[in-house]
């Protein structure tokens, strides 16, 4: 179900790049489809109730020295996180290019809509 | 003696970083930035001559490979890392007149040696995380690059490319979401193992069709290519060679085939081994086809070479499509791997004359201030070396023998005809001679006819323009022998098809060399 919110999030920042004919809110789809693959990822790792996996000295069996299988059961996914710390980083170089060449294309032809900014052709 | 894998994306990336800081020094600087970057794109070739024909598996920072980052050296890598090397070396060596009349060149030379890093990244990757993170990495600098001019055009073809680069990255990272959801791995390798264990799933099929729908618009395939006429003629010329010459292949074929034929290991095991050869076959064939009749319609010279590298990377994936297909249908090896090698072989060819064809026309711009092919005329008595070279691009590509493209043209048509692809063989003759007229159009209204009184007294490039479109020149004449002599062809294009038709083979060769490295 929560995946199911997730894609429809992703859609909806699909729709809105393909539609929106403002240029700043194409961004913003771009981003919004950013997001939900990040909060996709991020709910791959998740679990209710779940702890930091970080090894204590009270997860491991005294005797055997095995991880005890609570803390296994227990623990959320610490790789998804690391993929959003980059993917946070990547979207944030992109969204700073995109914003900038909405700015320099506003200088240039006094609008944000894409309908009037058409000069190439073919 | 074995290069360290890593230097592959460090040296572009420190120096893409360091020569900026020349630009400070005023003339002088920007001299010295311009030496060192033509400096660092001969070391990479250098580097990428000496790592063919070798198998390597990196492990950065020692982590053993299922936990940590891996970079692998394969055949079709070495290939790839090759034909990439080429093509920055002689675009950069374009760039040291042709963007002079830019201001900024330090900075452009940053942008450039990132987009380098970004492609040797992507080729040598051994995750798919880490794929898509270099994926990014060549694609923000190759917007940055599209819109270099700032001019209205630029600026429009920039954003159009960026809000479609934008979202191919995000199918390619949704993609790579739901494997590491599905397999419990973003390791290459043990994806491939877990994928040939378990069969492809409703989730894996999805993500698949997310690869295909990301890396195709990447590659501009036909129903995905609107941002490529737009974007590869407003960049600067050297530029667009390597857009279409190498970015295009690297980002998004190579990376198509690699996730299809190795990682999914589509066409070894699964069961939707034909219908996924048939995507390719049909995606490759619709792009021939339309970027043919396409382009032959065009009077902006480089909206023209735009629309035709469109055409021809549909005859790599058509390549690959028929060798996946072959291979699906349990047809013989060696048929398989002929069509796969001439899809390569093409991708090498068309790198080589797409980007020599673009710095023509680059130097035809500079020249003549247009790119409108109405406007010019009867420029072969001014710029004899750019008419040249351009005449030698211009056979190749339409498969006039002895030049290179006649040969990958050749081999697909003998692999279609083995397959008993029939009118896959006749398309490919059919779209041989659309884009035989549309270059013999090039000639007719840019070099040929009446010069025009304003042209009359433009100029030939000179010094190290004319140097890389002449050194270029030669290549598509000699790139003929890397199937004539056999031992060229064993070296560099047997290894590469084998990669990809031995499909999970690379799994098992990665798995196997770190249990050595851990002895």
């Amino acid at each position: 179900m929560l995946y199911a919110l997730c894609f429809l999030l992703f859609m909806i920042g699909l729709y809105c790049v393909l539609v929106k004919k403002n240029m700043v809110k194409i961004v913003i789809g771009v981003m919004v489809m950013e997001y939900a693959v990040n909060l996709f990822l991020i709910m791959l790792g998740f679990r209710f109730g779940g702890v930091a996996p970080v090894l204590e000295r009270p997860d491991i069996d005294g005797e055997t020295g095995q991880v005890l299988a609570g803390f296994l059961s227990a623990s959320v996914d610490p790789l998804p996180q690391a993929l959003v710390l980059t993917a946070i980083v990547i979207s944030l170089g992109s969204l700073a290019l995109m914003i900038s060449i909405c700015i320099r294309t506003y200088e240039k032809y006094g609008t944000f809509d894409i309908t009037e900014i058409r000069r190439l052709r073919g | 003696m074995t290069i360290p894998l890593p230097l592959f994306v460090a040296i572009p990336l420190g120096m893409a970083f360091g020569l900026p800081i020349f630009g400070a020094f005023g003339q002088k600087g920007k001299r010295a930035a311009t030496v060192l970057g033509n400096v660092t794109t001969l070391v990479l070739l250098w580097m990428a001559v000496t790592s063919i024909g070798k198998f390597g598996v990196y492990q950065v920072g020692r982590w053993s490979i299922p936990l940590g980052i891996n970079l692998v050296l394969d055949g079709l890598s070495s290939f790839l890392l090759l034909t990439i090397a080429v093509v920055s070396a002689a675009a950069m060596l374009f760039s040291v007149r042709y963007m002079e009349q830019y201001t900024a060149k330090p900075k452009y030379l940053c942008l450039f040696l990132l987009m380098v890093t970004g492609m040797n990244g992507v080729v040598l990757s051994g995750d798919i995380f880490n794929l898509f993170v270099f994926l990014a990495g060549a694609s923000i600098a190759s917007y940055a690059l599209v819109g270099f001019g700032c001019e209205h055009e630029e600026l429009e073809a920039s954003f159009k490319y960026m809000v479609l680069g934008s979202v191919a990255s995000m199918f390619v990272l949704f993609g790579v979401a739901l494997v590491y959801g599905n397999t419990g791995s973003l390791n290459m390798a043990y994806v491939s193992k877990a994928i040939a264990a378990s069969g492809i799933n409703p989730g894996l099929g999805f993500a698949l069709a997310l690869f295909i729908a990301g890396f195709g618009l990447k590659a501009a395939l036909v129903p995905f290519h609107a941002w490529l006429p737009d974007a590869h003629p407003s960049a600067p010329a050297p530029i667009s060679a390597m857009l279409s010459g190498v970015l295009i292949k690297s980002l998004g074929v190579y990376a198509l085939a690699r996730v299809t034929f190795n990682v999914f290991g589509i066409f070894a095991t699964s069961d939707i081994a034909v219908q996924m050869g048939w995507i390719l076959v049909i995606l490759g064939l619709l792009s021939m086809v339309a970027g043919a009749f396409l382009a032959i319609g065009q009077w902006d010279l480089k909206r023209l070479l735009a629309y035709s590298s469109i055409s021809q990377s549909g005859y790599v994936v058509l390549g690959l499509g028929l060798g996946g297909l072959m291979i699906a249908r349990g047809g013989s090896l060696t048929a398989a791997s002929l069509a796969i090698v001439a899809g390569l072989f093409h991708l090498g060819n068309h790198a080589i004359y797409k980007s020599l064809l673009f710095l023509t026309s680059g130097s035809v711009e500079m020249a003549t201030g247009t790119r409108q092919m109405r406007e010019m005329g009867g420029l072969a008595s001014r710029l004899p070396f750019t008419r040249a070279t351009a005449t030698v691009a211009s056979a190749s590509i339409a498969g006039v023998p002895p030049f290179s493209g006649f040969w990958s043209k050749l081999l697909l048509v003998i692999a279609a005809v083995q397959a008993q692809f029939i009118w896959v063989a006749a398309i490919i003759v059919g779209v041989s001679v659309c884009t035989l007229i549309m270059y013999l159009k090039v000639q007719r209204y840019v070099f040929l006819g009446e010069l025009p009184k304003q042209m009359a007294d433009v100029k030939e490039s000179k010094g190290s323009m004319l140097a890389a479109m002449v050194i270029l020149a030669c290549l598509c004449v000699l790139m003929g022998l890397l199937v004539i002599i056999p031992g060229l062809k064993t070296t560099i294009l047997d290894p590469a098809a084998k990669a990809l038709t031995d499909g999970s083979e690379y799994a098992s060769n990665i798995i196997n060399s770190s249990l050595v490295v851990k002895q």
